[in-house]
Parts: C-alpha cells; structure tokens; sequence
C-alpha cells in the first residue's frame, strides 16, 4: 500500500534561511506521527506542505501519490482536517457554523449539516443544546480547542493535521484533551500528523515519532524505541522528563 | 420673510443632503473595492495611500479653486463640489477598509484558507464582515467631515446650506449666518449618531 502523505527530500529555504533540510518521511493510513522538536526546527513548516499552505523549495510533498503542488488546492484543503492552537475558530460564526463550515463550502443539505454538526459537538463532549448557539468569545480554551476539533472532522476527512494543538491550555484541561484525542482517534481510525515540543505529549499520543532538528530529520521511533533513542536532541527532550522537582 | 427663510432653509438642506448623499456613494463605491485590492497588492498601498492623503492636506477652499479650471471634472456647479467631496471622503474609507482587513487575526484567515475556503469565500465571509466595523467606522468619520465641508461647495456654485453662510459672510448677517450653520450641524450630528448606532449593530471581532 502506498503512503497517504509522503515528504521526499523535502527543503524549505526562506530569506536565505534552511528552515527543513532534505526532510524524508512516508505517513501510512490510520497512523499518528508526530513531529517533535524546538521552537524553529521546521516542524510547522512541513506539516503546513501537507495542505499546501508552504510549497517545498525543493522536492515533494505527495498526497495520497499525488504531488500537492498537481492538487486543486482548495480540493486538497477540503480532504484535510486543520487544527490549531485556540482553535483558530471565526469569532463571527457561532460553535455550530464553525463546525458546519466545510460541509456547507460543500454546499451539503442544511438538515445533513445540521444532524453531523449536533452529532460532533456530542463526540468532542459538548452538548450541543447548551453549546451550538454560543459564539467562540463566550468558550474556555479548552471547549474552543474541542470546537476546533469538531470542525476539522465536520467533512470526515481522511487526515487530520494538528498544529500544537494543545499549547496554550492549562495542564489539566491538556490532559483531558490528549486522552479525548486518543479516544476519537480509536474510534475514528483517521491518520494524523500532529505538530508539537513537548516530548510527554508526543510519547502518549504517537504512533511513530518524528524528532526535527534544525530542518533535519534526527530520529523516527516508535515511541518506545525513541525511549532508548541515543541522539543528543533525543536525550535533550528526554530529559525533559526526569524533572523531578523538590520542595524547598 | 419668515416663511420664505423657513422655505429656503429646507430646499438648502434638501441640496445639501443630495451633495452629501451623492459624494459619499461614489466615495464608497470606489474607496472599499480599492481598499480591499490594495489588501492583496502591498505595494500599491503606500502610493495609494499617500495620494489619499495629499487630498486631505489640500484645503478646501483652495480644492475647490484648482477644479473649476480643469476640463470635463471642473468647471462651476455640483458636479465639481462632488468631485471635491469624494476626494476628501476617498482617505477615511479607504485607510479603514485597509486597515480592517489587514488587522483581521491571521489564525482566523490561515485557517479560512486551510478549510479550503476560495479567494471570494475568504474575503465576503471572513474578512469583510469582520472589517465591517471598522470600515463603517471610517464612513461615520468620512459623512460627518463631509458634511460640514459640502458648506464650502456654494463659494463655486455647488449649492447646499453653504448659500446662507456666504451670503451671511458678504452682507455681515450673523442670522443668516446661522440659518447655514445650525441646519448643518444638527446633520452632521445626526449622522453621528445614528451611524455609530449601526457600527455597534455590528458584534465586536
């Protein structure tokens, strides 16, 4: 079976600035890889190839074997669930226009959209009777973040791209997040490419980690492998997770 | 003479309003549609921009002087004072339309795009009614200046409650003076008002 996405010898330069660097990586159906690394180590740059936002300098981005670039660009967008940090909801919609915008840019039936809307709202766990007329100003992060996600699978896309989703959340409400990820992700079955620098969240959500560094690809690892993974960059992030702190 | 002033105040209202009403239609017709082109044309913006605001620097009196010379444009009359009129008016919709635009949250419009919203989906459902407050912001800004400035248009002919002001002017008759001037600040005030009350129609971003 061919890979759903594939980077080949992918490089991004910008201002005279190698952002990616010969960047190789083939993405399977139903996986979850995650692009792990510092702030600046290109792993934006290559998830926003996947729906064309950025067009590699030089090589390809394949899209279910089609180059993106050989992509009608807003057909491709439409295939493709984005999610990104607070969502990036329209302050102007309410939750369930969010939400229904894809099906509706697809010119759906009202009624189709309206029954998937209230259906999605109750899977990401808000109650659509209390949550659909709101608009995003009156959510907590977290419930914009789980809109945000509603409106990503509003087309059943069959990849899903997740920019740091869960950066700007408080711990806890992460937390929930990530296991309501992995829950719909079970249920769902869909690929992801998920973008983020921290290491915990990588390892709990991951079907293969990516790790980048500076514009290269450093290690791929399962995440129990990347465990063992013996890189510097591998041993900068695991280290993240020996931080034990001590009462003064 | 009572009833003829009463008549006459309402007959030079009624004009200026028509050179008010006149002028700012052609100003937003052409202010927003360039507003939101220089939107995708960054470097039009400074030029345009700056022709905007020579216009504004110029004052009106003398604008008014430079059309009346020049052929198809000027001349005496309303259509010169609307020449003059839109070419104040042109700045404040124009810098808002832009301004508008340009501050919409680039998350908001990244996202739009990654949904896989076309150019005119992006700018007539995201973009524009976002901007929507802003821009009537500067329409508010550019009616009420207009206003008060279509008073000058009389000096060439243009009509409006400006007749009263300068006959006012010439004859030294502060009441004649008045009957231009209280009619046109209670428009302007007027306008004020109620299109402040229809940018606050429009819900906060």
């Amino acid at each position: 079976m061919s890979p759903l996405v594939s980077f080949r010898n992918i490089s991004y330069r910008v201002g005279g600035k190698d952002i990616l660097r010969d960047f190789s990586l083939d993405i399977d159906a139903g996986e979850t890889i995650v692009l792990l690394g510092r702030s600046g180590s290109g792993k934006t740059t290559a998830l926003k190839m996947v729906n064309r936002l950025l067009r590699p300098s030089t090589g390809a981005v394949l899209v279910e074997g089609t180059t993106t670039t050989n992509w009608d660009p807003i057909l491709l967008r439409r295939r493709i669930g984005y999610v990104i940090q607070e969502g990036g909801l329209f302050p102007h919609f309410t939750v369930e226009a969010n939400v229904g915008l894809v099906p509706r840019l697809e010119a759906r039936p009202p009624q189709e959209i309206h029954a998937r809307v209230h259906a999605l709202l109750e899977q990401v766990g808000l109650p659509p009777a209390q949550f659909a007329a709101r608009y995003p100003r009156e959510l907590s992060g977290g419930q914009r973040q789980r809109v945000g996600v509603a409106r990503a699978l509003a087309a059943d896309p069959p990849l899903l791209l997740f920019d740091e989703p869960f950066g700007a959340l408080d711990p806890v409400t992460r937390v929930e997040l990530q296991r309501q990820f992995l829950e719909l992700r079970r249920r769902l079955g869909k690929t992801a490419i998920f973008v983020t620098h921290d290491v915990r969240e990588a390892l709990l959500v991951a079907t293969r980690i990516a790790l980048l560094h500076n514009g290269r690809l450093a290690v791929l690892a399962t995440p129990s492998e990347f465990l063992k993974a013996q890189g510097e960059e591998a041993r900068a992030f695991l280290s993240c997770l020996d931080l034990t702190v001590t009462p003064p | 003479m009572t009833l003829d002033l009463a008549r006459d105040i309402v007959d030079l209202t009624v004009e200026h309003l028509v050179l008010v009403g006149v002028s700012m239609a052609i100003a937003i017709a052409v202010a927003i549609p360039a507003g939101i082109l220089l939107t995708r044309r960054a470097p039009l913006q400074r030029w345009v921009i700056g022709f905007a605001n020579i216009m504004q620097t110029v004052p009106s009196l003398a604008l008014f002087g430079f059309l009346i010379p020049l052929p198809f444009i000027g001349g005496i009359g309303k259509h010169t004072a609307i020449v003059a009129l839109v070419l104040y008016a042109l700045l404040p919709v124009l810098r808002n339309t832009l301004t508008g635009i340009l501050g919409v949250d680039p998350a908001v419009r990244e996202s739009a795009i990654a949904m896989g919203m076309t150019g005119r989906q992006l700018l007539f459902d995201v973009e524009l009614p976002l901007a929507a407050r802003t821009i009537l912001a500067g329409v508010r800004v550019a009616t009420v200046t207009t206003i008060g400035t279509a008073t000058i248009a009389a000096a060439i002919g243009g009509g409006g409650l400006g007749v009263f002001i300068f006959r006012g002017l010439a004859s030294v008759d502060s009441m004649l003076i008045l009957a231009g001037a209280v009619p046109a600040a209670l428009i302007a005030l007027l306008a004020d008002g109620g299109l402040g009350w229809v940018e606050k129609k429009f819900s906060p971003a």
